[in-house]
């Protein structure tokens, strides 16, 4: 066995490069919905993490009050919480194309406070325990490290989600028509393809993914009506970071700012908390436009 | 840009129109305000008038930044609470006299506004209200893990202490007139940059920055300016804030704050002068009413926030201005 690395007990190293990746996976799949959100309506979803906070609520009120358990809530809670946005888009959103993107940033924290003030005044502020799937009990000694099932099977999750994604956008007939509708909504339209009904899917299909990380944030979180908030700033930065340019880009770096956060952790806790905004305020000096991203 | 032509204010020149007979209204009305805010600590409760005192200047400065150079911040409270933290603890542990525990509160939020807004000003729109969000949410981690900070508990038993060792503000009377004086002087601030030189160029960038660039002026430079003029009067309300309650927490930096300054701004109506003040004394005043009722807080300041973005964008000074076609939009 090895001693040490750096002067770090490998189980600590390991142990935090786990938790690391397990929070770059819950940026990559947000800052991806995000960006997906971003590309097609011009609008920076301040709802993001009150969605995602709805989407464990929705799995945990399915086991507590239906006694509907983890492997039917992943597909149920990011359809509720994908109807849920196609509502708002529906009749809030869609008001507001033709004005300052801004105003769709207002909008949706309006919302964001609304959605999490209503859970609160629910459910309370403190977690709610949500079982790890028996399927995914237990762990697996790998030798350097000990890892749990269900932790691995969360970074799995994410990384089928992630790529999956990507290829749907990127190399399917309908991800053409979606980057097409991207770059030029009236020609688009002029095709034949119904514009806004795409809208409404995409910004649906972006909160569903929210609602799937919720989902698969329950048994490691717990369920909490404030799970969302913090989280979602800290995805703004990976946002701005990663540059709203590329799908890639974003799950990318989501990936790594978890990794970074977590190493953080080992060699420097204090600045664990702040290390993403200190990245991106050094990405921010050196290449504005993100990493991924492109000067618009 | 679209987000002004929009809500129906317009920049150019019709401050100029002003005829003589509305600037002549508009001093009476100025002189009526003032003598009804000397007046009112006899009628209402001092402690509720200095909370809107304090939150009108937070707003007005805010308004600064997104109703005359068109830049939306999302992280206002980081001035506003360092500045609170600052004063607290200069004025408790150094033992500082209240005007210059303000003074130095205020001065700590100018800096933070030179750092953040070199920083911010690098992205425009949507990213610069995402950029000043997570800078905040950097102060807010500070300043639950900084000593001096004191985490969760911040820094209570703040004493008033005696101004310029005359006035004793632990006089109720005193220490409002003393917030009325700051109030004064920041809105005074805030007026005389609106209407100088400075400020016409500031709408001229938030009109069409690119035109502005041609015109020969440094863009960036101006944005700057406005930046920190406008974290340096949030950060003097948020040092004569921690003096009136005694106390600095972490309420202060949290995004809610941040959020909370939108809605006052946006609730009275972006890029007038009146508007950030009508704001502040309704939200505060709704808050008070909504903190005696079981009526979820967030939930009810949501709504407005939504039903102002969708049908009420010009706000109520602005809503006003249309109404009555006001000659002079900016006061």
């Amino acid at each position: 066995m090895i001693g040490t690395i750096f002067g770090i007990p490998p189980q600590a190293l390991f142990g935090q490069l786990l938790l690391g990746l397990i929070n770059g996976s819950f940026y990559a799949l947000l800052s991806l919905g995000l960006a997906v959100i971003f590309g097609m309506l011009n609008v920076i979803n301040f709802a993001h993490g009150a969605l995602y906070m709805m989407g464990a609520f929705v799995a945990w009120l399915l086991l507590t009050q239906l006694g509907i358990g983890y492997w039917w809530a992943l597909p149920l809670a990011p359809l509720v919480v994908g109807l849920f946005g196609a509502a708002l888009e529906k009749t809030l959103l869609s008001r507001l194309y033709k004005l300052d993107h801004l105003y769709g940033l207002l909008l949706t924290f309006g919302l964001a406070l609304i959605v999490e003030g209503a859970f609160r005044h629910q459910y309370g502020v403190s977690g709610q325990p949500y079982p790890i799937p028996d399927a995914l009990k237990g762990g697996q000694n790998l030798g350097f490290m000990f890892l749990p099932n269900y932790r691995g099977w969360v970074v799995v999750a994410s990384l089928i989600v992630c790529i999956s994604t990507w290829i749907a956008i990127e190399k399917t007939k309908l991800g053409a028509y979606l980057r097409a509708a991207t770059e030029n909504p009236v020609l688009v339209q002029a095709f034949g393809i119904n514009v806004p009904r795409m809208i409404t899917l995409t910004y649906a299909f972006g909160v569903a993914l929210a609602g799937l990380a919720g989902v698969l944030a329950a048994p490691i979180y717990q369920v909490s009506p404030l799970m969302g908030s913090n989280l979602i700033i800290v995805v703004f930065a990976v946002v701005v970071i990663g540059g709203m340019g590329s799908i890639l880009g974003a799950v990318l770096t989501g990936y790594g700012l978890g990794l970074l956060e977590g190493l953080t952790k080992v060699f420097y806790p204090e600045a664990s908390n702040i290390v993403v905004f200190v990245i991106m305020a050094v990405v921010l000096m050196i290449k504005p436009a993100g990493l991924f991203g492109r000067e618009r | 840009m679209s987000l002004h032509s929009q809500s129906g204010i317009r920049a150019s020149g019709k401050a100029s129109q002003a005829s003589a007979a509305g600037s002549t209204l508009a001093r009476v009305g100025a002189l009526a305000v003032l003598v009804a805010l000397l007046a009112v600590p006899f009628l209402l409760y001092p402690v509720f008038l200095m909370k809107v005192l304090c939150f009108a200047l937070f707003a007005c400065a805010f308004n600064l930044l997104i109703g005359f150079g068109g830049l939306l911040s999302f992280g206002h409270a980081a001035f506003f609470g360092s500045a609170a933290y600052v004063t607290a603890h200069t004025v408790k542990v150094w033992g500082l006299s209240p005007e210059l525990g303000i003074l130095l509160g205020t001065a700590a939020s100018a800096f933070l506004g030179i750092l953040f807004g070199s920083i911010a000003i690098r992205r425009q729109g949507i990213y610069f209200a995402m950029i000043t969000l997570a800078l905040s949410q950097m102060v807010f981690f500070l300043a639950l893990q900084l000593p001096f900070t004191h985490g969760e508990d911040g820094i209570q038993a703040v004493p008033r202490g005696v101004l310029f060792g005359v006035f004793d503000l632990n006089n109720p009377l005193a220490m409002y007139y003393t917030v009325l004086g700051v109030f004064l002087i920041g809105f005074a601030i805030i007026w005389r940059t609106v209407h100088s030189p400075f400020g016409q160029v500031l709408k001229a960038i938030r009109e069409n920055e690119p035109r502005a660039i041609s015109l020969g002026y440094r863009t960036e430079r101006y944005k700057l300016m406005a930046f920190v003029l406008s974290a340096t009067l949030a950060g003097l309300a948020g040092g004569t804030k921690a003096i009136v309650f005694q106390l600095a927490t972490l309420t202060d930096v949290t995004w809610q704050m941040s959020g909370e300054v939108v809605l006052m701004t946006l609730l009275g109506g972006m890029g007038t002068l009146a508007g950030p003040v009508i704001g502040a004394a309704l939200v505060v005043t709704l808050e008070n009413y909504l903190a005696a009722t079981s009526l979820p807080v967030p939930v009810v300041i949501g709504c407005i926030f939504v039903a102002c973005v969708l049908v009420f964008r010009r706000g109520i000074a602005g809503e006003i201005q249309a109404r009555f076609g006001k000659q002079s939009r900016s006061g």
